[in-house]
């Protein structure tokens, strides 16, 4: 299959090759070698490149919005953050009456409340299967009431990513509030265990990571396959002369709803596999600033390529890890200038830098 | 009911004529584009329609396919299709199919992928996403890649296509909709001389499959291509009807295009 990919696509062949070979290796050499040895992994860089993949997944589907269909959503992290939220309630719910009031039914945080009994929106999260179907509901049914509103009546451009930012706001302002019934300010936490297993044990982590790659993988082939459909050309052709599109035809604005929809459910999935590695999902994570991040990592990895999208995401989020333990107060400098350098000079972000000197070199 | 009725919806053009326009009026700010203007279209006609800047020819074709909605007047597509109660999409797939005047087509597309976007075809988003071209649909392509004579540049990127190209593809991705009728904006705004020529016998070729509505500045070229009846615009209404050598040599549209 990925030789297959890399016939037609070199770049793409060669980093779905070797995402897929890191998702392997890393739990693999974990397995078979002792704590200690250069070949083991340590349980922190693990969960944290854990997280680069996810973000990977979250820049991919901004980058279907954004790089295919010229939507500049500036909302991407909300999707995120409820998809963590669902995975995060089930956590929750596994925790039972280890938590530390001890209650075998509420959550910590509720019983500190003084609440008696379980709100009605989290009746069913004990059960996987319900919680990872929410995973991709509750994104999907969100882009689906906010995108049929803005396209339908044909807000585009600048007034509609500004639009998508009070989304993500607002959702920020409501989760911040005790009696949502999400933990407030402290959001949810204190994870004991995922499908019967310890979340804290070596092998899970392994797996979660594991999983994250493979989810990447599989998203990005789907992805592919969704843009090298007619809708991809047709999704194409909206971004370049969208009303063109509508004179051929097409009902561009359900065109735009099946690709945000879809978009949101990828991000969803990508915050339910961030939350049980990072161990923890806040309010924060709806903060406006996240969304604007996501863009930044899709235009510096280059859009509307795919994989420039994960390139990004992985290389920027890298470069955070380094540089916010090394000196914290640079790194938003640092982010807002190398922003602005690849938008001056590599308009193509680094994907596209890199292909034209490939091929200058070629040739 | 003696006569074979029609499906509620489908074009009926019994007594010749496929598009009424009567009485339309748009105004923006005060500003009136179109004023009380009536039209009529028939079946097969290649109609030309001529005026000086401002005259509304562009709000004319914007209110036929919905792009504007007239303050007053009643647009019909046959005797049966209110074309004031659908919008671009609709309009589109009813039959009525323009090309705009600056050349649109979609320049990070290859040529082969305009035109197969443009073909008729079903349009649904689950439909579009699971889309494969039959054999039929290529042969489609394929003809009208023959007609607007871009074969030979089927694989290359739209946006690298010659300015003549450009208006070529569009004109093909109109045919590929299969329309009933075309509206033509300016097709030939900045070609060359040959250019100019082959575009005037590409249309010309069409002519009678389809209604064609073609607007355009270059008088040489309309006369090239008007046949029948030519239009005249002014201020937002038909000044004049008739055919060429009429309506050159009327006083009013002499008035009209050089001035007191």
């Amino acid at each position: 299959m990925f030789i297959n990919i890399y016939k037609q696509d070199k770049t793409a062949g060669a980093l779905l090759g070797i995402i897929a070979l890191i998702s392997i290796l890393v739990p693999f050499c974990n397995m078979i070698s002792p704590v200690g040895s250069i070949l083991h992994f340590s349980a922190y860089s693990v969960s944290l490149m854990g997280k680069y993949l996810t973000f990977a997944l979250l820049g991919l589907s901004l980058d279907l919005v954004w790089g295919y269909c010229g939507i500049l959503a500036l909302g991407q992290g909300a999707f995120f953050a409820l998809g963590g939220y669902a995975m995060g309630m089930y956590l929750m719910r596994q925790i039972g009456s280890r938590g530390v009031y001890g209650n075998p039914l509420l959550p910590d945080f509720m019983v500190f409340l003084n609440w008696k009994e379980l709100p009605w929106y989290w009746f069913g999260f004990e059960h996987f299967g319900l919680a990872a179907l929410m995973v991709l509901l509750i994104p999907g049914i969100l882009a689906f009431v906010f995108g049929w509103m803005a396209f339908r009546s044909r807000v585009t451009g600048v007034y509609l990513s500004i639009i998508t930012q009070a989304l993500t706001y607002a959702l920020l302002l409501a989760f911040f509030r005790n009696e949502m019934g999400f933990g407030g300010n402290n959001g949810l936490t204190d994870f004991k265990e995922i499908l019967g297993f310890d979340i804290q044990s070596e092998n899970v982590r392994g797996c979660l990571f594991l999983i994250s790659g493979l989810m990447l993988i599989v998203a990005f082939l789907i992805s592919r396959w969704v843009i090298q459909s007619k809708l991809g050309r047709v999704v194409t052709a909206i971004r370049d002369q969208e009303t063109r599109v509508r004179f051929l035809g097409y009902r561009v604005e359900l065109f735009k709803l099946w690709i945000f929809v879809f978009s949101a459910m990828l991000a969803g999935i990508a915050g339910a596999l961030y939350v049980p590695q990072v161990g923890i999902i806040n309010p924060s994570e709806f903060s406006p600033l996240n969304s604007l991040e996501i863009v930044i990592w899709v235009a510096i990895g280059g859009r509307g390529t795919l994989y420039g999208a994960i390139v990004g995401a992985i290389l920027v989020n890298y470069a955070k890890t380094l540089l916010t333990g090394w000196a914290p107060e640079i790194w938003l400098f640092f982010l807002g200038a190398t922003f602005i350098l690849v938008t001056v000079f590599l308009p193509d972000g680094l994907i596209g830098f890199w292909q034209r000197r490939w091929q200058g070199r070629q040739s | 009911m003696t006569e074979l009725a029609l499906n509620p919806g489908e074009l009926d053009i019994r007594h010749g004529t496929i598009l009424y326009l009567e009485d339309v009026s748009v105004s923006f700010d005060g500003f009136k584009a179109l004023n009380k203007l009536s039209l009529y279209i028939n079946a097969g006609e290649l109609r030309c329609l001529i005026g000086p800047n401002g005259a509304g020819k562009t709000t004319l074709m914007d209110v036929i396919t919905g792009k504007t909605r007239p303050d007053s007047g009643s647009v019909f597509f046959g005797q049966t299709i209110n074309l004031l109660e659908m919008d671009e999409p609709a309009i589109a797939k009813a039959g009525i199919c323009r090309k705009f005047q600056k050349p649109s087509v979609f320049e990070m597309l290859s040529v082969f992928e305009n035109l197969e976007l443009a073909l008729a075809t079903n349009k649904g988003v689950w439909a579009t996403l699971f889309a494969k071209l039959n054999g039929e649909q290529r042969d489609r392509i394929e003809k009208v890649l023959e007609t607007i004579g871009l074969t030979e540049h089927r694989t290359q990127l739209a946006g690298i296509l010659s300015h003549g190209q450009k208006q070529w593809l569009e004109i093909g991705m109109l045919l590929m909709q299969d329309p009933k009728v075309m509206l033509v904006d300016e097709p030939v705004a900045g070609m060359t001389h040959q250019e100019v020529e082959r575009t005037a016998e590409l249309l010309l070729s069409l002519q009678g499959e389809r209604s064609i509505i073609v607007v355009e500045h270059d008088m040489e070229f309309v006369r090239s291509i008007a046949q029948h009846k030519v239009t005249v615009l002014h201020e937002g209404s038909v000044l004049t009807e008739g055919s060429m050598d009429e309506v050159q040599n009327d006083p009013r549209v002499i008035q009209v295009y050089l001035g007191d």
